[in-house]
């Protein structure tokens, strides 16, 4: 009878939903009722994740052009640093103008474009940057994405892009436009 | 044969927690696999990872043979849901087969006809890093079944039913610890090895009661100040030395020790760690009592090339000089097949040479077995060098077998295969739980030697002579765990064209091949129910084979693609 575990499954699945207990677990509601675990928001400014200026506030000129990538935490306006989890992890590129997909232009600001730093293959954060192609490899499995369009799957195991993180200049500061266009993280089956 | 009876749904109502087991069905009867059943499995079940303590791999059922294996078919198949690397034995008692796939995902059905008895899903952390997203299998003992999973815990279920009946934390996965490796199971205790070179972990082996998990003891692989060994590290960088422990260890009863293979130091540069780097690239013997240190022998010292010595040695009596040794055999990451002798006061070098083509290593000590090496492939920081083997070895974590039959260790290798490795500028720092590596992944290059013709090899030793009596080439990679069987044959995949072969374990030849949804790079395994033999495996692609086909189809122009997702295929005579 290989149908029963599922059958059983769905079933109490209906019924732990009909009955109004909801679906997050308790880690999952603390995250997102705490400022430094929720996701980056509209208006959040960026903050060094490591390195000798962890914690500063980033500037547009900081970001170098051409890359590579530079691994920054959101902070919220009133100055919480979203480093509680580390899916909020975001990496900025600059790149010119006329590298970035028309689709990336209306998101980047002072061609920063700016990315989750979580691979959505097996949640690796750390990144290579291919200067000559301007693209980004996940060391721990060689995903390639191509932050020039979207972050676009070029080559490897991973199975979407990279939830991308719309920007604005305000003042001269640089500022989260938006929330990720995706789920960040890996998904496991 | 399998009694079975629907459980009640209130057991259901797991699935609302985490972690959780899925399933209906219970196990009436179920016997109980002792300590000395773990000495000495019966030929019709396949109880441990690799069959026995001695990680022969080796079943002596031989109903499958030479001259019927062309009748071999599938009898059932199932889909496991996950993606990634499929990398487990299916293990056997008494017909209930307990299968592990990526994701912490524990099955179990029954043998013969494939029918869901249950399931355990494991639900992960969002904030999980899988580096290595695979599992090598369950361990048995009692009534339980033992699973250690990628967020770093350890849990035993009811063989029976498959709930939950301890979980216990036995690392941070935080900070870069987890697990890939089957338990092994002796005197009581669940001893488990830890993953995470890669992040800068300092590796241990812990041993957890069997009954209630509660840790027993946990022995460091890179010892701490005060302890012996504790000199051959710089500073403060026996911390976040690495040194995994990736694969099952194997047990000699009558020593009450364990040995088990250690990784490499990190990160990987030469200077970032200068010393011998004990315990690192090493076998080491455990006493399973206590968790002391007994002995050790080092495969290669200061190791910058990511060689980690990852399998345990196999425990084969091995004849030499007039006399029997109890030797401990070892195809190594780092090219070199070693014959070490173990004994109750520690591990002695016997003889090593190289089963694929070396660049690296000049010469070896003859009296201690100490490597020499070409300096100019010493990866410092700053520098770049090229190695054969590559990074990944002469041979990587899928294990090698023995058969007592014919006396051929088979060796799943890669010959023909090397890289080019970039030190970065200065040690990087380190942060708990991110990369720490110290190479620059992006001009990291994997190629085929110019002029050669394959890469994959399955070899067959003749541990007597010293002589290899066969080669099988594979164009491409060989990731396939080896099987072998009273039935004189040897069963290995591990090809990115999706076949799972039978070869003729005197001769190396071709008997029988049949072409799975995936690549296989699960360890194959052999078991019986009602006379009947079966042969099983997982296929399923990922992990390092897949890494190693994308910088394949870089270096050589290729464009292969290689399917994941998994599949467990139980194969018959028919």
């Amino acid at each position: 009878m290989p149908s029963t575990p599922l059958t059983g499954r769905r079933a109490v699945l209906k019924g732990v939903v009909a009955s109004g207990i909801c679906c997050l677990t308790p880690d999952i509601a603390i995250a997102q009722s705490d400022p430094r675990s929720a996701r980056p928001q509209a208006g959040d400014r960026f903050v060094f994740a490591n390195g000798d200026r962890k914690g500063a506030v980033v500037r547009p000129d900081d970001v170098p052009m051409g890359g590579p990538p530079l691994t920054v935490y959101p902070q919220d306006t009133s100055g919480t640093t979203r480093d509680g989890s580390r899916l909020n992890q975001v990496i900025l590129i600059r790149l010119a103008a006329s590298d970035l997909a028309e689709t990336m232009r209306v998101q980047a600001a002072d061609g920063i474009v700016a990315y989750s730093a979580v691979c959505t293959h097996a949640g690796c954060d750390e990144w290579a940057w291919l200067g000559a192609q301007k693209m980004l490899k996940c060391p721990c499995h060689d995903s390639e994405f191509d932050p020039k369009d979207g972050a676009r799957v070029n080559v490897g195991p991973a199975p979407r892009r990279l939830p991308a993180l719309p920007l604005k200049l305000v003042d001269g500061v640089l500022l989260a436009a938006g929330s990720f266009s995706a789920r960040v993280g890996f998904q496991p089956a | 044969m399998i009694s079975i009876r629907l459980l009640a749904g209130v057991a259901l109502l797991a699935i609302a927690s985490t972690p959780s087991t899925v399933g209906a069905q219970n196990i009436d009867k179920y016997r109980p696999v002792t300590q000395e059943r773990l000495i000495k499995p019966e030929p019709e079940n396949w109880l441990m990872y690799r069959g026995s303590y001695d990680g022969f791999g080796y079943s002596a059922l031989d109903k499958i043979n030479t001259r019927n294996v062309k009748n071999l078919v599938p009898v059932w198949s199932f889909s496991t849901g996950m993606l990634e690397g499929h990398q487990s034995p299916p293990i056997v008692n008494d017909g209930i087969m307990f299968v592990t796939t990526p994701n912490g995902q524990v099955l179990a059905f029954n043998a013969s006809n494939g029918e869901l008895l249950w399931r355990y899903a494991r639900e992960l952390p969002e904030d999980l890093v899988q580096a290595h997203p695979t599992n090598r299998g369950v361990a048995l003992f009692e009534d339980k079944v033992y699973v250690a999973t990628v967020d770093a815990h350890v849990v035993a279920l009811d063989a029976r039913t498959g709930k939950v009946v301890w979980d216990t934390a036995a690392g941070e996965y935080k900070n870069g610890y987890y697990f890939t490796l089957a338990p092994l199971i002796a005197k009581g205790k669940v001893m488990v090895g830890t993953s995470g070179g890669e992040f800068g972990i300092r590796g241990y082996i812990a041993a957890l009661d069997a009954q209630t998990g509660k840790e027993v003891w946990r022995t460091h692989m890179i010892p701490g100040p005060g302890e012996p060994g504790n000199e051959t590290w710089p500073g403060e960088t026996w911390k976040t030395g690495g040194v995994s422990v990736w694969i099952t260890g194997h047990y000699d009863p009558q020593l009450g020790l364990a040995y088990w293979g250690t990784g490499n130091a990190g990160p990987w540069p030469a200077d970032m760690h200068t010393g011998d780097n004990l315990y690192a690239t090493s076998v080491v013997a455990l006493d399973v009592d206590t968790g002391k240190i007994r002995g050790h022998h080092q495969y290669h010292w200061n190791d910058n090339w990511d060689w980690d010595e990852v399998s345990a040695p196999l425990l084969i009596d091995v004849p030499r000089n007039g006399r029997t040794i109890k030797a401990l055999v070892h195809p190594g990451r780092n090219g070199y097949l070693w014959i070490l002798e173990r004994n109750a006061d520690g591990i002695k070098f016997v003889e090593a040479q190289p089963f694929v083509k070396h660049n690296v290593i000049t010469s070896l000590d003859p009296k201690t077995g100490r490597p020499v090496y070409d300096t100019d492939r010493v990866l410092r920081s700053g520098k770049t060098v090229t190695l054969c083997p590559s990074h990944w070895g002469g041979k990587d974590w899928p294990p090698a077998a023995y058969n007592p039959k014919t006396q051929l260790l088979y060796v799943p290798a890669h010959e023909n295969l090397c890289s080019t490795l970039v030190g970065e500028d200065k040690t990087p720092a380190y942060d708990a739980g991110k990369r720490y590596v110290g190479t620059n992944a992006a001009l990291t290059k994997v190629f085929m030697a110019p002029g050669a013709d394959h890469i994959g090899e399955l070899q067959a030793w003749d541990l007597k002579t010293g002589k290899k009596v066969w080669t099988h080439n594979h164009q491409y990679m060989n990731w396939g765990p080896v099987l072998t069987t009273g039935g004189g044959l040897v069963f290995s995949g591990g090809t990115n064209d999706r076949y799972f072969r039978a070869f003729d374990a005197e001769t190396g030849k071709v008997l029988w091949q049949y072409r799975t949804n995936s690549g296989v790079t699960g360890v194959p395994s052999s078991f019986s129910v009602d006379g009947v033999q079966y042969i099983a495996v997982q296929s399923g692609w990922g992990v390092d084979a897949q890494k190693m086909q994308t910088r394949l189809n870089n270096s050589m122009g290729t464009n292969t693609y290689v399917p994941q997702g998994g599949v467990i295929w139980v194969f018959a005579v028919r």
